[in-house]
Parts: C-alpha cells; sequence; structure tokens
C-alpha cells in the first residue's frame, strides 16, 4: 500500500487584516522628521484609506496561514489537464528578481534598456525556432489574449485583401475560449464535430470551408490529447479556399521539439509561456500569451517590435499594416524573463525531452487507470488522457464527487467536465515534472476512491474531508451569489 | 445521476432528440426539458431564454441551461412566435429540476405549423432511445 500524501494536520484560522488592525500598530519604524510640519491645503486632502494596522509579525503570520490552506505545485501533485500546471524551477525567479531587470523602467528608453531589450528579442528568436515561425510578439497577457491577437491578424490579412470573411471553424475539441476569440473579431464559429477517432477528418473540414470562411482554429494536441494527424490535409484544404489556419498552441508542452507547427500548415499560433515555458500559473500569474505568424501575417503583428541593428537593438513603430497596440508597453516583461531562463536551462535537448517525459507520464496514467475509470477514446494520447465516470454511475459517484475526494489523498483534482465531447470528463495532465513515484501515488489514489465508490459512495458525496473548508454548496453559490463581503 | 427507469416522463407531452418536450395546450405549444435532460444537466443555475415576440424555426437555439458542470444550449422543436418565457426561471432556476413538466417550463409557442410535432416521439419511443 502506497502511503498517501494528504493527510489531516493543524490548520489555522485567520481574520481579515482589518479586524486584526490596532490603532497606531505598525511594521515600520520611521525616523524622526527633521523638517517642519506643513499641512497641505484642506481642498486638496481628504480623508486618509481605510488601511489596516499591523505589526510585522501580523502580516507575516496572516499570509503564511492563508498559504496553508491552499494547494499549490509546490505543495503536490496538480494534474489539471489542458492547464500544463508543470513545476516552475526556481531559477527562473532569481533571475527575474536580478535588479537589471526587476527595477527596468519602460518608459527610460531603448538605449538604457540594451539588456531587456536583448532578452525580448532573443526569446523571440528561441520561440521561431521552437515553433517553425519568422516572427513573434511578445505583448498579448495570457493565452486568450494571444488567441484574441491572433484572430485580429486574420482579420487584417482579409480586410488588406479588401474581401473580409463572415465564418470561422472551431472543432468540438478546441479550447473553450476559441469561438469568444473569433466572435470579438466579428467572426461567426461555425462548430465541427470531431470523427470517431477523436480527431478531426479532412471530408467534414472539405465539406464545410467556404470562400467566406476566414479558416479554422484547431487546438493541436486537441482536448482529448490526439494529435490531429490530419493536420496537414485540414491546411491543404482550408488554404486551397483561402482560408488560414489558427493554432492554439496551448497544448505546446506535448511537441516541443519534435513538431514544429510552421511546417505542417498553421499560419499563425499563439503559446502560453505560463504553460509550456514554466512561469506562474493560475493565481501565481500574470500570463503570458506571445503570438507567432508565418511571413505573410508578419505585418500585422502588433506595435512596438522589436530589431536588431548590429549590436544594439531597438522598438519600431512604422509598421503601416499593423494591428496596433493590444497591451501597454511590451506585455508581461517579467514572465518573458522567467521563460527566458528556463529555455536556457532546459536547452533544445532537454525541451524535447520534456514534452518526451510529459507524453510518456500521461499514458502511463491511461494505460494504469483505464480498468478503474472509463476510458472513452482508448489510443494513444499525447500529454493528457480523458477519462469519466460511466463506471461508478451505478453507485450515484460522479466525476465531481471522486475530484473532490482526491483533495483527501493530497493531489489537486483534473480538470473536470471538459472537453464537453466527453460526458463526466476527467481530464488528467501529469506533465513532465512528476516522478514515477509521484504519479504511482495518484493511480493509487484513483484507484482507492474507485474503491470507495463500491462500498462507502455517501463518503464521496461529502468529500472532501480533511481540507479547512469541506463541500461547499456550489449549487446556492451561483444561484444566489454573494458579490460583496 | 439516475437510472432511466428511476426518472419521470411525462405521458401527455412529445419528445425531441435533444431532450426538449413540447405539449399542444389549445393553440399553442408549450416547451421544457425533460426529466432525463434535467438529471443530465444536474442543478440548474441559470436558465436564458428568447423575447417574447422572437420568431424561431425549428431546431433554433432557443437558449441555454446553466448547471454547475455546464452550460449546454436547448433547441426548439417546433417553429413559431413566442407568446410567453416562465419569468418564473429568473429567480427560482431549480424549478427546472423539481418540477420539469410543470412549473419549469420554459417557453410558450404559437407554432406556424403544428403538424411539425409529429416528427417528435411519445413516451415509448422516447424511452427506446435513451436505453439505445
Amino acid at each position: 500500500m502506497i502511503q498517501q500524501p494528504g493527510t489531516s494536520g493543524l490548520i489555522f484560522n485567520e481574520p481579515l487584516l482589518w479586524d486584526k488592525s490596532r490603532n497606531g500598530r505598525c511594521a515600520i519604524s520611521l525616523p524622526k522628521s527633521d523638517v517642519e510640519r506643513d499641512l497641505l491645503d484642506e481642498n486638496l486632502t481628504g480623508d486618509s484609506p481605510d488601511l489596516p494596522q499591523l505589526s510585522e509579525l501580523d502580516v507575516v503570520r496572516h499570509y503564511t496561514r492563508l498559504s496553508q490552506w491552499n494547494f499549490g505545485v509546490d505543495s503536490g501533485m496538480y494534474p489539471l489537464g489542458s492547464c500544463t500546471m508543470k513545476y516552475n524551477p526556481k531559477t527562473n525567479e532569481v533571475q527575474a528578481s536580478r535588479q537589471g531587470f526587476a527595477s527596468a523602467h519602460p518608459l527610460s528608453g531603448d538605449e538604457f534598456s540594451q539588456g531587456a531589450l536583448k532578452l525580448m528579442y532573443n526569446l523571440e528568436q528561441s520561440l521561431c525556432q521552437i515553433t517553425g515561425f519568422p516572427a513573434v510578439t511578445l505583448q498579448p497577457a495570457a493565452g486568450a489574449h494571444g488567441e484574441l491577437t491572433g484572430m485580429l491578424i486574420i482579420h487584417a490579412y482579409f480586410a488588406k485583401k479588401g474581401k473580409q470573411r463572415s465564418k470561422i471553424i472551431i472543432p468540438d475539441t478546441a479550447h473553450g475560449t476559441n469561438p469568444a476569440s473569433a466572435a470579438l473579431c466579428g467572426y461567426i464559429p461555425v462548430n465541427v464535430k470531431s470523427g470517431p477517432m477523436g480527431i478531426l477528418e479532412p471530408e467534414t473540414i472539405a465539406a464545410i470551408m467556404d470562400e467566406d470562411t476566414a479558416g479554422i482554429m484547431i487546438t493541436n494536441p486537441n482536448t482529448l490529447g490526439l494529435f490531429e494527424a490530419n493536420i496537414k490535409k485540414i491546411a491543404e484544404i482550408v488554404h486551397s479556399k483561402g482560408g488560414l489556419v489558427y493554432g492554439d498552441g496551448a497544448n505546446m508542452n506535448a511537441i516541443m521539439g519534435i513538431v514544429k507547427p510552421g511546417e505542417i500548415g498553421v499560419d499563425v499560433l499563439h503559446l502560453n509561456l505560463h504553460k509550456t515555458f514554466s512561469t506562474p500559473h493560475g493565481g501565481g500569474g500574470p500570463g503570458s500569451g506571445p503570438v507567432a505568424v508565418n511571413k505573410v501575417l508578419e505585418p500585422f503583428l502588433p506595435i512596438p517590435r522589436i530589431v536588431k541593428e548590429l549590436d544594439t537593438y531597438k522598438f519600431i513603430t512604422d509598421c503601416p499594416d499593423t494591428i496596433g497596440k493590444i497591451h501597454t508597453f511590451y506585455g508581461h516583461f517579467g514572465i518573458m524573463v522567467r521563460a527566458y531562463a528556463y529555455i536556457l536551462s532546459m536547452g533544445a535537448k532537454g525541451l524535447t525531452d520534456a514534452s518526451k517525459l510529459a507524453v510518456l507520464n500521461a499514458n502511463y496514467i491511461k494505460e494504469s487507470l483505464k480498468g478503474t475509470l472509463n476510458l472513452p477514446y482508448d489510443r494513444p494520447c499525447m500529454h493528457e488522457c480523458v477519462f469519466n465516470d460511466e463506471f461508478q454511475a451505478k453507485n450515484h459517484i460522479t466525476t465531481v464527487d471522486m475530484a473532490k475526494r482526491l483533495l483527501d489523498y493530497g493531489f489537486h483534482p483534473p480538470t473536470i467536465y471538459f472537453p464537453l465531447v466527453v460526458h463526466g470528463a476527467f481530464m488528467v495532465e501529469p506533465t513532465e515534472t512528476e516522478s514515477k513515484e509521484d504519479i504511482d501515488q495518484f493511480i493509487d489514489a484513483v484507484k482507492a476512491i474507485a474503491g470507495e465508490a463500491e462500498e462507502d459512495p455517501e463518503k464521496l458525496k461529502k468529500a472532501p474531508l480533511l481540507t479547512k473548508v469541506t463541500r461547499l454548496d456550489e449549487v446556492a453559490a451561483a444561484r444566489k451569489p454573494c458579490l460583496r463581503g | 445521476m439516475k437510472e432511466i427507469n428511476e426518472l419521470n416522463f411525462s405521458d401527455d407531452v412529445k419528445y425531441s432528440k435533444s431532450h426538449e418536450w413540447a405539449k399542444i395546450s389549445r393553440d399553442i405549444v408549450i416547451v421544457g426539458l425533460s426529466d432525463y435532460a434535467q438529471d443530465q444537466l444536474g442543478e440548474v443555475v441559470f436558465v436564458e431564454l428568447p423575447q417574447n415576440g422572437d420568431t424561431l424555426f425549428k431546431g433554433d437555439e432557443l437558449g441555454n441551461v446553466e448547471s454547475v458542470k455546464a452550460v449546454s444550449e436547448i433547441y426548439i422543436p417546433v417553429s413559431g412566435e413566442i407568446l410567453e418565457i416562465n419569468e418564473g426561471l429568473e429567480d427560482a432556476p431549480e424549478l427546472v429540476n423539481e418540477s420539469c413538466y410543470e412549473n419549469g417550463w420554459l417557453v410558450k409557442v404559437k407554432p406556424d405549423d403544428i403538424s411539425e410535432l409529429d416528427d417528435l416521439m411519445n413516451k415509448a419511443e422516447y424511452l427506446k432511445m435513451l436505453k439505445g
């Protein structure tokens, strides 16, 4: 029997900072003022902001205690499918906190920002190499923002050609934000179904692609964790009608160093630095969603762009076809530093190995659990695998019950009820950074939970039982939301 | 979720493949979701419906229902004009779960062609489809 990481322990209650506040309490000692007090005109002042008054220890305990209520990748395995919750090496943080980067100011001008510009330029070059595209922008602030940028580029391309198109094809296995990004650009998303193997069939696209369709938004590998093996044929069909292929690269962690999207028919692709390139993710953000394009779409990239002339770097804005600015300054620079640190630490071989291990780990879980949980698409997967709750239905246990129970065993739950093509989906993405021992613990935990579903289903209905807050009434929260404290 | 034999299927409505029901009441058609649909969705937290007076064609998206699990589209089983929407669902979306054939109805429609309902299934046919 494998010892599971989850156990009960002492957790501290902690009030709001305002409840702990006591008049006059302070965490710093200001030196005595050596100038005379001179009050501002009353018209210029108002009530002081309501800030809590606390000692240093009050503040340290407050955040330490809150952090104990939390679950992060630093505390346990976080197999949240399609989110690539890999470990973020601490060297990334060290590099991002270096004085020259941390204190750089975006208004200090190109000549005083050469180090920062060089890093961004080199990161762009690295991403070009990884994706097989000639140009990249680092500006978008996250994945969906990258999608929007990509779609604005496609929109600008058709506008420049003088004939805008009205529709965009989006498969049922694409990421959920794709239709929204397309709709924001004025395109009508046209949903298409994947075939019985869980991937798109070229005939489906051929039947629907026409000269009023701007193209297709394709997530590859898709949200079933399957590689869209017909991508080249699909791209040919879309291109033959003058359309473009948008690649959602959120699942790039499965194919780094193995497949270059720029070489298999994709015209524009976004990446998630906070997924694939190990920068903080979720509550630890902000994110970063660079967009890579082919030669034809390069003129439409957002400005400013970075160029290298001899050994100096500068921003340029003289790009008449650009879609304009999509973020203040040049995006989330601190995240770029972390991603570049990761790329340099790993090297080309390291990144390729990361993808291979991510795929191996997911397949290991898929094979180990397929008798325990139902596996709707039983074929080799990429970086994630999708089960569902069909075997547990006879005991009235659903995906959400098993996901909640995993918390008691010390694991973050997987992604549930997504993708929509699998009813009651339970989507596991272990990433490459989990060891075999940790993955075996996870497999063992899921098997134990499936056993509990048979023997003590009521227990699962109440799970989690060991967390500070147990099963929440999500229905009441959604029906009668309390939006103010 | 329940087994099919634990669900309740009203005899006086007709069922669509996408799990809506339709009931003729004098010259109007009342539309709702079947017990199977509400059970699959789980607890409904929000229902979005069209406006009174909207004209829809059979198979058009009628709106969507949101549960804690997902948002699902609902389709209108008959062409016609929306005469009334169930405004009670705004404050009490749980009616779809608690009373899917009575208080949890969705819309009342003035049908263009009542014979469109002939394509729908009766209880026995619908049960047969569910059991596969």
